[in-house]
């Protein structure tokens, strides 16, 4: 380690890379073309779906859309991103109908 | 053969016009017949940037409107031989020219002799840009290392794809190298990963364009201007030259070359 490192900023944290993932980010959303309507509408069918056979917690559920890396080409591909708490299993009513 | 190009970004005030001027500058420095036109209908600037406002007397929609030939309303730089501008109508708007009569003048032009045909585009995506892109053969995108600017070029780019112009063509400008250095701003490789697409040159941040501008003598004629040099290496890269991306030396301060001696 140099003796002027210690006053030089870490590169992570430089705004020209706060810039640059923020861009990337923004760039996600543009591309895809998802409006925050869509995305509600979509967020209000999930949960209906998905409370047919679980309660789950739609305080804290986190539906948004982010990137991940590709597997196959190189770079970044869109992904819808869900966190949805489930609180408990509902009854199962399948068995019962038969 | 001749080449319709038309400079565009998406976002104002990123260099579009001051491109625009020199690009047309450099290619009639390089002997070949340029017209430059001034596609932003209601807000002209490209008779200021190249020195030429005084000479007006027709315009672009009195062109398409028939009230003028086009020989007529086009200006001939007195200064380099070969470059003409076209100026912008500066008390109508947008709607005044449609797609059709933009590229019948490009295909005029073309007929007329013309070797480049520079369409300098208004900012934005509406009928301004339609109008502007509509008889171009290929684009060149403008943008500044900001996050706004970059946005706006990705948006251009998709759309100049969607209308048939592909592989547009990226002039970062504005560039601070010692900002770059420090982490402080995006480099050009940060750029092309987020845009993917081809760099045409790289124009750093340079107080003789603002000199130029306030004469009305485009920078590319400078001799002693770092941005001139770019446009005279982005111009000889849209003529097919291979020419290198330029090596940006930083003055180094009393501080760096203490670092430096230190760091050894």
């Amino acid at each position: 380690m140099d003796f002027f490192s210690f006053f030089r900023k870490k590169k992570q944290n430089s705004s020209g890379s706060v810039a640059k993932d923020r861009l990337k980010l923004v760039l996600v959303h543009d591309r895809v073309n998802c409006s925050s309507q869509i995305l509600e509408m979509l967020k209000t069918d999930i949960i209906k779906v998905i409370s047919n056979y679980m309660e789950i917690d739609e305080e804290e559920l986190d539906i948004q859309i982010t990137q991940t890396e590709s597997d196959d080409k190189n770079g970044t591909v869109p992904v819808l991103y869900a966190n949805i708490p489930i609180k408990s299993m509902r009854k199962a009513n399948f068995s019962e109908d038969e | 053969m001749s080449e319709v190009i038309v400079v565009t970004s998406g976002k104002g005030g990123v260099g579009k016009t001051t491109s625009s001027a020199n690009i047309g500058t450099g290619l009639a420095l390089a002997n070949k017949k340029v017209a430059l036109i001034d596609a932003d209908i209601g807000l002209r600037n490209l008779d200021v940037v190249m020195g030429l406002e005084n000479r007006i007397v027709y315009d672009l929609v009195d062109v398409v409107e028939g009230n003028c030939r086009l020989k007529q309303a086009l200006i001939k730089d007195k200064r380099f031989d070969k470059l003409f501008l076209l100026p912008a109508a500066q008390t109508r708007d947008k709607n005044a020219v449609s797609p059709e009569q933009m590229k019948k003048l490009c295909e005029d032009l073309k007929e007329d002799g013309f070797d480049y045909i520079i369409v300098d585009c208004p900012a934005g995506i509406e009928q301004g840009f339609k109008n502007a892109i509509a008889g171009a053969d290929r684009a060149v995108v403008i943008t500044t290392p900001e996050v706004s600017a970059v946005r706006d070029a990705d948006r251009i780019i998709g759309l100049l794809e969607a209308n048939g112009l592909n592989n547009p063509l990226l002039i970062l400008n504005r560039l601070r190298v010692d900002m770059v250095k420090r982490g402080d701003m995006m480099n050009i490789e940060d750029v092309t990963e987020i845009l993917a697409i081809d760099v045409l040159g790289i124009v750093p941040d340079d107080e003789a364009i603002v000199v130029s501008t306030n004469r009305g003598e485009p920078a590319v004629s400078d001799p002693n201007s770092k941005a001139g040099e770019a446009y005279r290496n982005i111009t000889r890269r849209i003529l097919g030259e291979e020419v290198p991306f330029m090596k940006f030396e930083e003055n180094e301060s009393f501080f760096t070359k203490l670092k430096k001696i230190f760091s050894k």
